[in-house]
């Protein structure tokens, strides 16, 4: 019954879908303010019905109902709530809903959020976003219905695969989908503006802080895939430059570039063809991402179950999506008038620089991820790209982009002198070159590779702390977009810094121990204590004691365990780790290797900054929170906007 | 005008590859097996007065493996397909029953191997009574020994094995019509003629 009423509020959404995609945007081309406004009650309803029909599934994953297909693959009865909860995303068709549940409850914000909009943009933005959720909703009850029933109905579930049986995955999907989704805002908002033929400033500052929380949702989001495959999958390893982990970072990148490149069309009036396309990228790419997960066209750790009808759906919405917005940018931009001319040393150009490296650097990923395609596809071979390529052409890329991050928070808009630059920065300089000289001698060997990571680190740190002290020292109100930037930009110095330090310093060592034995890395050494059999809710593990020391005394115990779920055949490693400020141990545990003496293959790792990575994400995620909470988004009252661009209060974000 | 349509083509550039690659199948990647001889195994059936069966039987003549378990929801999708195949076409398929008891069967929990064998033929033999029975036989892999030599890694798996006794495909997770009708029974029909 539960799966039929959510099938039905499914069905309603699409309806409503529809209404919110057709009537607004006729009432705003044909200025009937009556259509207009049902704008916002239409997606406040969608949102209600979604939120009904993914309630209605998440009941019937708490209720065990295995008459519905989908619960009966993703569920069991032994399986705790919690992850019961979590199963709900955990296969192809509980994603798309959740996906769908997203994208209303963005469109619901919007409409919540935008009274200080004209009510024909409000119109046209949640119309454009209706569009978009027509689209998923015909996929969802169309091809990926997850309300199926199965009758008669299953004995029992097949379980939720147990490597998504772990709290990060929790909440990875919804945080990375409320990022994915959360571009369609941006997106909307730039087909809107091309549609009114209205590109303006405040299209521009109507943006930015929806992008900023999309951006923080998938920075988080992100961070947390990467931890969750660094403690779970029990290589010590937190990223893989795998196809899924690909399609998040593309629109992630781009996202980034379209934060700064806003931010000039807001300021300044400047890039608003690039800032549009970027807009319609970001999404367009979080389509792609949508597509490349969930068609199966790429084979990854990722590996869903896969149905061909889905992958051209899929593809087929995605042309009509996004060829449609970029021949209606291909109509429109023509006519719009572009900014002024500005100096080769200027905020401007800088932030032009920032976005060009991070859509170059997005290029190159995606490049690397359809390669395999593109060549199965003309019929020379089946191959993978593996990480070395990514390295070889990612990092050179994000090393100017480092660089210029300094003076790109210092130079002044239009136009600046080299002399000052210099000035100001000199000391910021010498010091960041003296720490990328002395840290890597004190954190172990001296190496090229690290003494750069670390210099660029620091010059980054330090450029901010500067600007910072110096913004602190002048007089006026600092707004908290401010502290953002700041925030975010450090934030990702110190993954920098912790990437750096974990490629520079990491000690692996893949061994073979029975109890008793010890591995050592100095100054710390793990003893095998013994091994237990632990019995958990639904799998049975074999545990290590393992006891670590740090010259000779003892300062923690892991207990890595090797775990077999009742439902697959596939054992699973579960890695424990002691965490420091400077540094993981990290012990995983392998098969019992046959012998005279019962042992066991352990990888036993060291691996110091790893820490740094996820507190720089946290950084920055904290800082795109601070901006995005600044008052001026909120108090965009119609006396600011009318004020010419120039005038408008600098906060130096 | 011009430099505004650049993004569009390049965009339907890609279009076109991703619509090519979707014609293809990432997951045929070559089972290491294919080619390969079937493991020997010895195992009992689901009938108790029959003895042990090995694949040397079914020596000199070509017919499928499919791995199931009552406890498997896909198996239960595929199984008329199975049935329906069994009828139409003259190739005989082995089951073979692939952990049958899990360790959450709390009603086998304490048996002894004879009383878990003798547990699970009852409940296969109903299930097979229930949705049809597409097996000349079914042999039982209770502990799933035989289950890993095979390279099983998600139940229902299917094998078209050659008269020689060697694997000439393997299809993992659900059969469907598509395969049978594109890779299965053209293939069948070649190692036939052989």
């Amino acid at each position: 019954m539960l799966a039929e009423l959510g099938h039905f509020a499914l069905i309603l959404a699409l309806l409503v879908a529809c209404v919110q995609a057709t009537l607004p945007l006729w009432g705003a081309w044909r200025e009937i303010a009556a259509w207009q406004a049902l704008a916002r009650p239409a997606a406040f309803a969608q949102f209600g019905l979604v939120a009904l029909s993914f309630a209605a599934l998440t009941a019937c994953f708490v209720n065990n109902d295995f008459s519905v297909s989908y619960v009966a693959q993703h569920s069991n009865s032994l399986l705790p709530t919690v992850y019961r909860v979590a199963a709900v995303w955990g296969g192809h068709e509980g994603s798309l809903l959740l996906w769908v549940l997203m994208l209303a409850l963005w469109t619901a914000a919007v409409a919540a959020f935008s009274f200080s909009l004209p009510q024909a943009m409000v119109a046209r933005v949640v119309g454009v976003l209706g569009w978009v959720s027509v689209g998923f909703l015909l996929f969802i009850l169309a091809l990926s219905n997850p309300f199926e029933r199965l009758l008669p109905a299953a004995a029992d579930g097949r379980d939720l695969n147990p490597l998504l049986q772990d709290p990060g995955l929790i909440i990875h999907p919804p945080m990375l989908y409320m990022g994915y989704v959360g571009f369609s805002v941006a997106f909307a908002f730039a087909i809107a503006a091309l549609m009114a033929g209205r590109l303006d400033a405040a299209w521009a500052r109507w943006s930015r802080p929806w992008t900023v929380v999309a951006w923080l949702f998938m920075t988080f989001g992100i961070g947390l895939g990467s931890w969750w495959a660094y403690y779970e999958l029990g290589w010590g390893g937190w990223w893989f430059w795998d196809p899924v982990e690909n399609a998040s970072l593309m629109p992630w990148l781009v996202g980034t570039a379209l934060i700064h490149s806003l931010m000039a069309s807001d300021k300044r009036g400047n890039f608003k063809a690039w800032t549009v396309l970027l807009s319609i990228s970001a999404f367009s790419l979080s389509l792609l991402g949508t597509f490349l997960v969930r068609s199966g066209v790429l084979t990854s750790v990722h590996a869903f179950a896969t149905d061909p009808k889905r992958g051209v759906f899929i593809l087929m919405f995605l042309a009509v999506v996004v060829g449609f917005s970029l021949t209606l940018y291909a109509w429109r931009m023509p006519k719009v008038r572009m900014g002024q001319a500005v100096s080769l040393l200027s905020r401007e150009t800088l932030l032009l620089a920032n976005s060009v490296l991070l859509v170059v650097a997005c290029a190159a990923v995606l490049l690397g991820t359809i390669y395999p395609l593109v060549i199965d596809a003309l019929n020379l071979g089946k191959l993978s790209v593996g990480p070395q390529y990514f390295n070889a052409v990612f990092v050179p890329l994000m090393v100017p982009l480092l660089v210029i991050m300094v003076p790109g928070t210092v130079v002044r808009w239009r136009e600046s002198q080299w002399s000052e630059l210099l000035l100001r920065l000199r000391w910021v300089a010498l010091a960041a070159l003296g720490v990328g000289l002395a840290a890597p001698a004190l954190a172990g060997e001296w190496s090229i590779g690290a003494a750069f990571g670390f210099f660029l680190a620091a010059w980054v740190v330090l450029g901010s702390v500067q600007h910072m002290v110096l913004r602190w020292r002048q007089p006026g109100q600092i707004g908290a977009a401010y502290w953002g930037m700041q925030c975010a930009h450090i934030g990702l110095a110190v993954v920098v810094a912790g990437i750096t330090g974990v490629k520079s310093y990491e000690v692996e060592r893949d061994v073979r121990m029975g109890v008793g034995d010890v591995v050592t890395i100095e100054p710390y050494a793990f003893r095998l204590q013994g091994m237990s059999e632990v019995k958990g809710p639904n799998y049975r593990a074999v545990r290590a004691d393992v006891e670590v020391l740090k010259n000779g005394q003892p300062i923690d115990r892991l207990y890595p365990e090797k775990r077999r779920y009742f439902s697959t055949a596939m054992p699973m490693t579960e890695a424990a780790i002691d965490t420091g400020f400077m540094r993981d141990l990290y012990v995983s545990l392998g098969d019992p290797i046959d012998g005279p003496t019962p042992q066991w293959s352990m990888r036993v790792y060291y691996k110091p900054f790893v820490p740094w990575i996820w507190a720089g994400v946290l950084l920055m995620v904290l800082g795109g929170g601070l901006a995005a909470v600044d008052r001026r988004y909120r108090a965009a009252s119609p006396r600011t906007e009318t004020m010419p661009t120039g005038v408008a209060p600098q906060g130096g974000a | 005008m011009k430099k505004f349509l650049i993004p569009l083509v390049l965009f339907f550039g890609l279009v076109i590859f991703l619509a090519l690659g979707l014609q293809r199948d990432p997951q045929a990647i070559p089972s290491p097996l294919v080619d390969k001889p079937a493991p020997a195994f010895s195992l009992p059936t689901l009938d108790p007065a029959a003895g042990a069966f090995s694949p040397a039987e079914m020596q000199g003549r070509v017919w499928l493996l499919n791995v199931w378990a009552t406890w498997c929801v896909a198996c239960r999708q595929e199984h008329p397909l199975l049935v329906d195949f069994a009828q139409r076409h003259q190739v005989p398929i082995v089951g073979m029953s692939y952990k049958e008891i899990q360790p959450q069967d709390v009603q086998a929990q304490g048996m002894d191997a004879n009383a878990k064998l003798q547990f699970a033929r009852e409940r296969s033999q109903v299930w097979l009574s229930r949705y049809g029975n597409p097996y000349v036989l079914s042999v039982i892999d209770l502990d799933g020994r035989v289950g890993i030599q095979y390279g099983v890694y998600g139940v229902p798996e299917t094998y078209v094995i050659d008269k020689q006794g060697v694997i000439r495909y393997k299809a993992v997770g659900e059969v469907t019509p598509a395969i049978l009708a594109s890779k299965v029974l053209p293939l069948i029909q070649k190692l036939n003629a052989s």
